[in-house]
């Protein structure tokens, strides 16, 4: 193998993923103050957090929020610290 | 491509610059669907999934990275952290044994692979782009001539001599001293 196959190998190996994948990671700030709302509230309302609890997607379509795999993530990850 | 090092997107990051999250993703995307994806062979769905939560998780941890030049090695961690679980919750993988094969190597591979990419700051935009529309993307000769505007001919051409300029990039020096400590990927 050349030493051109092998790169020309090696840039093959990182292929890149759908667009819309990082379009949705880089939103990760703006959702994330979307999500300041809702994590307030889960703070303060029991019942609200017993329905986040059950089924987070319901409820952040209850408030509005598309339950995208990106906000999902990021919910998960604000309520895990 | 933004040639800032990790440790300066790292601290532009902190500093809530939008633009340092988003060249951030568009640095280690392909790192993190190359391990989900091929590394630990995920169906789309679960790597899609093991995808966002590996940005959410270095977005809301980010601060708690003590060395940002580990930045890559801690994101790969991460990666596999998260497809390792995605595994065990599907039910197809109980033990490290039963893991796909060798991921270790395919993470070595993809390691060189990002250096490789890295390089491409070194080139010329028309170089990076063409050799990122046929390789990574994966579009034929005919898609790139007409995005380009050049004549379908001429790409394989232009394709050889920018991988030639890559490879230059990568291997500056044709005669490396003897026991020299190599940090380039075995483009030989």
């Amino acid at each position: 193998m050349t030493p051109e196959e092998r790169i020309a190998e090696l840039l093959r190996a990182l292929p890149t993923p759908p667009r819309g994948w990082m379009e949705a990671a880089k939103e990760l700030p703006t959702a994330r103050r979307e999500l300041d709302t809702i994590v307030e509230r889960i703070e303060r309302d029991a019942q609200f957090r017993a329905l986040v609890q059950a089924d987070l997607e319901e409820a952040l379509r209850g408030e509005g929020v598309e339950p995208t795999p990106a906000v999902v993530a990021l919910l998960r990850q604000r309520l895990a610290r | 491509m933004d040639p800032a090092s990790d440790a300066d997107l790292v601290a532009r990051c902190l500093a809530n610059e939008q633009g340092a999250w988003d060249a951030l993703v568009d640095r280690y995307a392909r790192y993190v669907y190359a391990i989900a994806a091929r590394a630990y062979r995920l169906e789309p769905t679960d790597a899609e999934d093991v995808f966002q939560e590996v940005f959410a998780r270095v977005f809301e941890r980010l601060e708690t990275l003590r060395d940002v030049d580990a930045l890559r090695p801690w994101i790969a961690q991460t990666t596999r952290r998260c497809a390792v679980d995605t595994l065990r919750r599907n039910g197809r993988e109980t033990s490290v044994e039963q893991l796909p094969d060798e991921p270790d190597e395919g993470l070595a591979e993809l390691d060189e692979a990002m250096t490789v990419h890295a390089a491409l700051t070194g080139l010329s935009p028309d170089c990076r782009e063409i050799l990122d529309r046929f390789f990574t993307r994966d579009e034929s000769y005919r898609t790139i001539g007409a995005e380009l505007d050049l004549p379908a001919g001429t790409i394989a051409s232009r394709i050889a001599r920018c991988l030639a300029r890559l490879r230059d990039v990568l291997q500056p020096d044709p005669a490396p001293r003897a026991g020299k400590k190599a940090d380039r990927p075995r483009v030989g």
